[in-house]
């Protein structure tokens, strides 16, 4: 069976009248890689740092590891790893000194093994005596997970992660993130990227303080009833300015060279545009019918949430 | 025939030993949302400061607008608008005042504000908020207003710097929503970014590299002209597992868990479909299906780079 490694149950947070949690449930099981996704202002950070033990929830309750969220809180810290974009690293210490020192906060006496691991593992080997400040972003990047996982987490807990990062270190990084659900070792994330979510065992969407869905990437979808439609016109401008006239279209998004539609019954829309298409002098190059992407989650579920 | 609003011929940028633009051209049609792409270092804002006539090449040309770019640099200002996602808004000024001061930079006429003002707030959807301060408005609608202050002037062409990288998928949507009614007005748009889910929104991309031009095409062209190796979602069980076995043979030349399934990069298609039947079948690991996927802009963009590096090795 299969290992609960999170579990809060109405849990709640607010700074003064704004409610950023509400009444939230979660559970989040061994080896899983749980993104968390959802709208500026969510409550996404807000939950990530209570599950951290770094900020006290006001109601609820919980259990991290089997250490409740409340009454355990040391525990908690001393097997889990956090990394932000705030996460802050000594630009005046080496690589090596970076981590070192986050052995020291962590309490890992004997850490030299472990820190040998973590450079290979983020192959930042031949940089480890240079000052963090000499370093690309996305080095920074990766030695600061490194120091996140000196003291040898269970959980890690990822504030959107790769926010800033160039496409190949964002490549490099979740090969990493990769290896870590290999070894075993849960990851929760937020990201503001949703390809990055497609990567995730399970997405939660998050709005106004709580999950309105919790799936796989694949599983999530089914709250998009409508279909989307790829289409490829030859005049790419043209035909975006006529179709946005068209009621039944719901959504419609020029990509570059294509368009994206989201409708009820592409059969009766496709009929209507190559009507509107052959009186107007326009082409359809091509059409399908396409699995909606996340964003057509984000945007879908949104909408519900907002009634 | 269109003429075109930039032409960038031959054009070098040296400093010291240091070639940061190593002739490059090309050119951008009027109205098109024209993307260029490079990392961190690659020459892209070296580019975009000579084509805003605040740098001077070492050598070749860019025409902007009509006018070139180092010969007759201030003229190329008044034609070109200019917003990154670090907005350049003022915090304590209500949304009104921002446009005034933005037309007043620009040089516009107090009739001339007023008039691109009632503009400005209709594109934007910010009517009802003039009076507000811009520091109480959402991300979404701040960027809004960041744009409609970039093209008070009405420029040709507007440069956008990582518009909309890392913010919310709505806001991006009605973001770019927005962008593509400033082209169907004839409005130039010149994006620069390295955030490939951005560079999906434009017409046409230009890939720079060590200074150079190295791809070029619409996202579709791209995918198709510039063909990765293969890559294969595989959708079985125990993946932890299938991934370490996978990972071990010389033909798989990359693998990473994808949500439920797995995503490698393989040497050759059918080859790998069978080999993978075949080890699955000897692990009993049970295999549901294997399906070779279309690359997106992001793997296009590693392997272009990757194949670069690796030429420029040899």
């Amino acid at each position: 069976m299969t290992e609960l490694m999170i579990e809060v149950r109405d849990l709640k947070k607010s700074f003064g009248e704004v409610s950023a949690v509400r009444d939230l449930n979660l559970e989040v099981f061994k080896g899983e890689m749980f993104g968390i996704i959802g709208p500026d202002g969510a409550g996404k950070t807000t939950l990530i740092r209570m599950l951290c033990g770094v900020l006290e929830p006001e109601a609820g309750q919980g259990r991290i590891l089997g250490y409740d969220l409340i009454k355990e809180i040391d525990e908690i810290k001393k097997s889990i790893g956090y990394f932000s974009q705030r996460f802050s690293l000594y630009g005046d210490l080496t690589v090596d000194e970076n981590i070192e020192f986050f052995a020291e906060i962590h309490g890992v006496s004997d850490y030299q093994e472990r820190r040998e691991k973590l450079l290979e593992f983020t192959r930042l080997h031949p940089f480890r005596n240079r000052l963090a400040e000499k370093l690309s972003g996305g080095m920074k990047q990766k030695l600061a997970l490194a120091c996140s996982l000196i003291h040898t987490p269970k959980i890690i807990f990822l504030d959107e992660p790769t926010t800033g990062v160039d496409p190949v270190s964002r490549r490099d990084f979740w090969k990493i993130l990769s290896d870590l659900v290999h070894q075993g070792i849960t990851i929760v994330l937020t990201t503001p990227y949703l390809d990055e979510a497609e990567r995730c065992s399970r997405v939660g969407f998050m709005n106004l303080g709580k999950f309105m869905a919790i799936d796989s990437p694949q599983g999530i979808k089914k709250f998009v009833s409508d279909k989307v439609i790829e289409l490829i016109p030859d005049e790419i401008g043209r035909a975006y300015k006529l179709l946005k006239q068209i009621s039944e279209i719901k959504e419609l998004q020029a990509l570059g060279d294509r368009l994206n539609l989201l409708v009820k019954d592409e059969k009766e829309v496709m009929g209507g545009i190559y009507e509107l298409f052959e009186r107007e002098g326009l082409k359809v190059k091509s059409w399908r019918v396409i699995a909606p992407s996340l964003e057509n989650v984000f945007i879908t579920l949104q909408k519900i949430s907002q009634g | 025939m269109s003429e075109e609003v930039i032409i960038v011929n031959n054009l070098s940028k040296k400093f010291g030993n240091f070639t940061a633009v190593d002739n490059i051209s090309f050119s951008v049609k009027p109205g098109e949302i024209f993307g260029f792409l490079g990392a961190n270092g690659a020459g892209k804002s070296t580019t975009i400061r000579i084509l805003c006539g605040i740098l001077s090449p070492s050598s070749g040309k860019a025409m902007v607008a009509g006018y070139d770019a180092n010969r007759e640099a201030e003229l190329v200002k008044t034609q070109i608008g200019y917003m990154s996602q670090k907005f350049s808004l003022y915090e304590d000024l209500s949304v009104e005042e921002n446009i005034i001061f933005y037309g007043g930079i620009y040089g516009l006429s107090f009739a001339q504000i007023e008039e691109r003002e009632k503009w400005i707030i209709e594109m934007t959807g910010l009517a009802g908020s003039e009076k507000r301060l811009t520091r109480e408005l959402s991300v979404g609608l701040k960027q809004r207003l960041a744009l409609g202050c970039a093209v008070i002037h009405q420029p040709k062409i507007v440069f956008l710097d990582e518009p909309t990288s890392g913010v919310d998928p709505v806001f991006r949507k009605n973001f770019w929503e927005l962008i593509n009614q400033f082209s169907e007005q004839g409005t130039t748009i010149f994006v620069t970014t390295h955030y490939l889910d951005e560079a999906e929104y434009c017409n046409r991309l230009m890939l720079i590299h060590s200074g150079r031009i190295i791809a070029g095409g619409s996202p579709g062209e791209l995918k198709a002209r510039y063909i990765t190796n293969p890559i294969l979602k595989v959708e079985c069980d125990k993946t932890l597992e299938a991934l370490e076995i996978l990972q071990k043979e010389e033909w798989v030349l990359e693998g990473s868990i994808f949500g439920a399934y797995l995503h490698i990069i393989v040497r050759e298609e059918l080859e790998a479909k069978n080999k993978i039947k075949e080890i699955f079948s000897e692990r009993s690991i049970s295999l549901k299906r294997v399906d070779r996927i279309m690359p997106s802009l992001e793997d296009v963009f590693i392997s272009l780079i990757e194949k670069e590096e690796q030429s420029n090795r040899l």
